[in-house]
């Protein structure tokens, strides 16, 4: 069974007078521990897609299935309970809790679960370790460097195991030897953990990384490549 | 499952000082608010506690017992025998504190220079001392001994309209219940003073049984006066009006003196108003507070969406704010009231305005009184409305879309 199901996927957004539409019948099958990238220009649709596999944003029309699980049709709180528990999230501008520590960011996914104080605090502190973060767990946002920002981030998204990952241009404002660093923690976490990873971006060093690429042009599916 | 209370209030807390001018601007305002709820609502009840405490120990007492003419005809025609056992035992209620019997007659009093119309009132000194303040009232010569005395007390206002003095002696005229002329010569033993100048002319006080035997009356009374231990709860009633039969009336003082009862509610209702627009003033910069912390942090709270927190979560995590800022308001507020109601518990001094005050039939110093309802109604009034005023900020904030609310910058 495929992690991930688009079926006749089409979202346009009104400007003005004018409609654009960022999906445009987009078909795609994912299936479980496939590292895929998306690429296309900016515009076509890469994030837009992301987001409906996410469940962050409604498509205009056709059916987004995650999971074995019809997700278009959710409503907000069964969207979030799905993110909760399948999906995590890497995203472009870091998006951590600036109230919160490094640890406490980490351990929020966790939180609102509903594990165990113990668990989740021995949890975070593996994962930090993992991503090259130890003794920085008390750090609050603004104490960290971009790169250690976007660690912190990707540790927050793989604590709690989530069978998929999507991760919108994770590489976009890390220098290259923190994006190479990352990249390599996302093709260990895939390989070891069997996590589905959909990763969009611009970066061919990031491509290089997937076993298969998806290259999005006009909100279409412009040539979908396994390697 | 959901996020546990103690990261909840963690975050909320630390998101409070996020900015924390704003938050101590807001602090201040609720603060203030909540002070000048509390503090000006006992500031009116000191007010209206004097005003009613100054009427009823006057005279009426907190509930009286008539013959049931009596208050439309006041006359000794209208009187009634003296409290009979079953009235006796219905007295001995613990909620009250004193009792008296009383005879009460309209009069006229003549010294050699003028004549007057008074009440003359025959009291037994000793049941009335502590339950009216005339007994304590005594600025010059003396008070009367007993029930039997044959001396005649006055107030101050009356002495010089009747251009007389102590030991001087004066006549008394009134009806006996024959409705023939009956009067008496008393010597005036003592001078009292009260709070308004109507009631040192009006009322004059001989000893009950004097009176009595000058009314030809045998010992019936006109009034029984019942001092119980606060005005606004008048708990000896019901079984007073059970022991004293379908020949008498019970009245309490809010029925006797309709003004004045009228009065106390009014303010009941007016410190209702007071809190309620106080906080009304305070609602707005609240709500702009609360709208502009969680418009602020629209991109932040769509990362919690899209991290899983339910709507219902980002909702409480909001409202959890708001009753941080608002707990912490409240209790500097009630410190700061009750610090200065403790403070000024000597009473502030208003003798500036003192014929407005005896007008309004109040003294010149005001005491304040802090009634716990009045500081538990201000607390919910703030808590309550507080949490409705941020409800319309945490509503945005948990209707919002992840997606829009992640594409801010």
């Amino acid at each position: 069974m495929s992690t991930v199901r688009c079926v006749d996927l089409c979202r346009t957004f009104v400007q003005g007078e004018q409609t654009i539409k960022a999906l445009d019948h987009v078909d795609l099958e994912i299936d479980r521990r496939e590292f895929v990238c998306l690429s296309g220009p900016s515009g076509s649709g890469k994030t837009t897609l992301l987001n409906a596999i996410g469940g962050l944003d409604k498509p205009t029309s056709g059916e987004v299935w995650v999971a074995g699980k019809r997700i278009d049709n959710l409503n907000k709180g069964e969207l979030a309970d799905l993110r909760l528990h399948h999906i995590g999230f890497v995203f472009q501008a870091y998006n951590l809790i600036p109230v919160l520590t490094a640890l406490e960011n980490v351990e929020f996914v966790m939180q609102v679960q509903g594990v165990p104080a113990e668990q989740r605090r021995l949890a975070s502190l593996s994962i930090l370790q993992e991503v090259g973060l130890r003794g920085m767990e008390e750090r609050r946002p603004a104490q960290l460097s971009g790169g250690q920002q976007q660690r912190v981030a990707v540790a927050r998204a793989i604590v709690s195991h989530p069978a998929m990952i999507l991760a919108d241009e994770p590489t976009a404002n890390l220098d290259s030897t923190s994006a190479e660093r990352l990249m390599d923690l996302f093709a260990a976490l895939n390989r070891h953990h069997d996590t589905t990873f959909i990763v969009s971006t611009h970066d061919p060093r990031v491509m290089a990384y997937a076993r298969r690429l998806i290259r999005l042009v006009d909100g279409r599916i412009e040539k979908d490549e396994f390697r | 499952m959901g996020i546990p209370l103690a990261v909840l209030l963690r975050m909320g807390w630390r998101n409070l000082w996020r900015n924390y001018r704003r938050t101590l601007i807001m602090l201040a305002a609720i603060t203030t608010g909540v002070w000048a709820m509390i503090f000006m609502s006992a500031i009116m009840r000191g007010m209206v506690d004097d005003m009613v405490q100054t009427a009823v120990g006057n005279l009426p007492g907190h509930i009286q017992i008539h013959h049931p003419e009596y208050l439309d005809d006041p006359s000794i025609a209208n009187s009634m025998p003296p409290p009979d056992q079953a009235l006796r035992e219905a007295l001995a209620h613990p909620d009250i504190l004193k009792w008296s019997s009383r005879v009460r007659v309209p009069a006229v009093i003549t010294s050699e220079h003028d004549t007057r119309g008074v009440t003359l009132v025959g009291i037994d000194p000793e049941a009335e001392s502590g339950l009216s303040s005339v007994a304590d009232a005594v600025v010059s010569g003396r008070f009367l001994h007993s029930a039997q005395d044959r001396g005649l007390i006055v107030g101050r206002k009356l002495l010089n309209n009747l251009k007389t003095r102590v030991d001087r002696r004066v006549v008394v005229m009134s009806q006996d219940p024959d409705n023939q002329i009956i009067d008496r010569g008393f010597r005036i033993v003592g001078v009292f003073e009260a709070e308004l100048e109507s009631t040192e002319q009006a009322f004059i006080f001989a000893g009950r049984k004097t009176v009595q035997s000058l009314l030809n009356m045998g010992d019936r009374i006109s009034e029984v006066v019942v001092l119980g231990r606060s005005y606004r709860d008048v708990q000896a009633l019901a079984p007073l009006e059970q022991a004293a039969g379908a020949g008498r009336e019970v009245l309490p003082w809010y029925e006797l003196d309709t003004y004045l009862g009228t009065m106390l509610s009014t303010m009941d209702g007016f410190v209702w108003v007071w809190i309620v627009v106080i906080f009304l003033a305070l609602s707005f910069g609240l709500v702009n507070t609360l709208a502009m912390a969680v418009f602020e942090r629209a991109r932040e709270i769509g990362l919690m969406q899209a991290l899983g927190m339910r709507p219902f979560m980002i909702l409480s995590q909001v409202l959890l704010e708001t009753l941080l800022l608002l707990a912490i308001g409240l209790i500097t507020g009630n410190l700061l009231a009750l610090l200065s109601i403790a403070l000024t518990q000597e009473g502030i001094d208003l003798s500036m305005v003192s014929e407005g005050m005896q007008m309004m039939g109040a003294s010149q110093v005001l005491r304040p009184a802090l009634l716990p309802g009045d500081v538990l109604l201000a607390d919910a009034v703030v808590i309550v409305l507080g949490l409705l005023a941020g409800l319309f900020p945490a509503w945005r904030a948990a209707r919002q879309r992840p997606v829009t609310a992640l594409s801010r910058s």
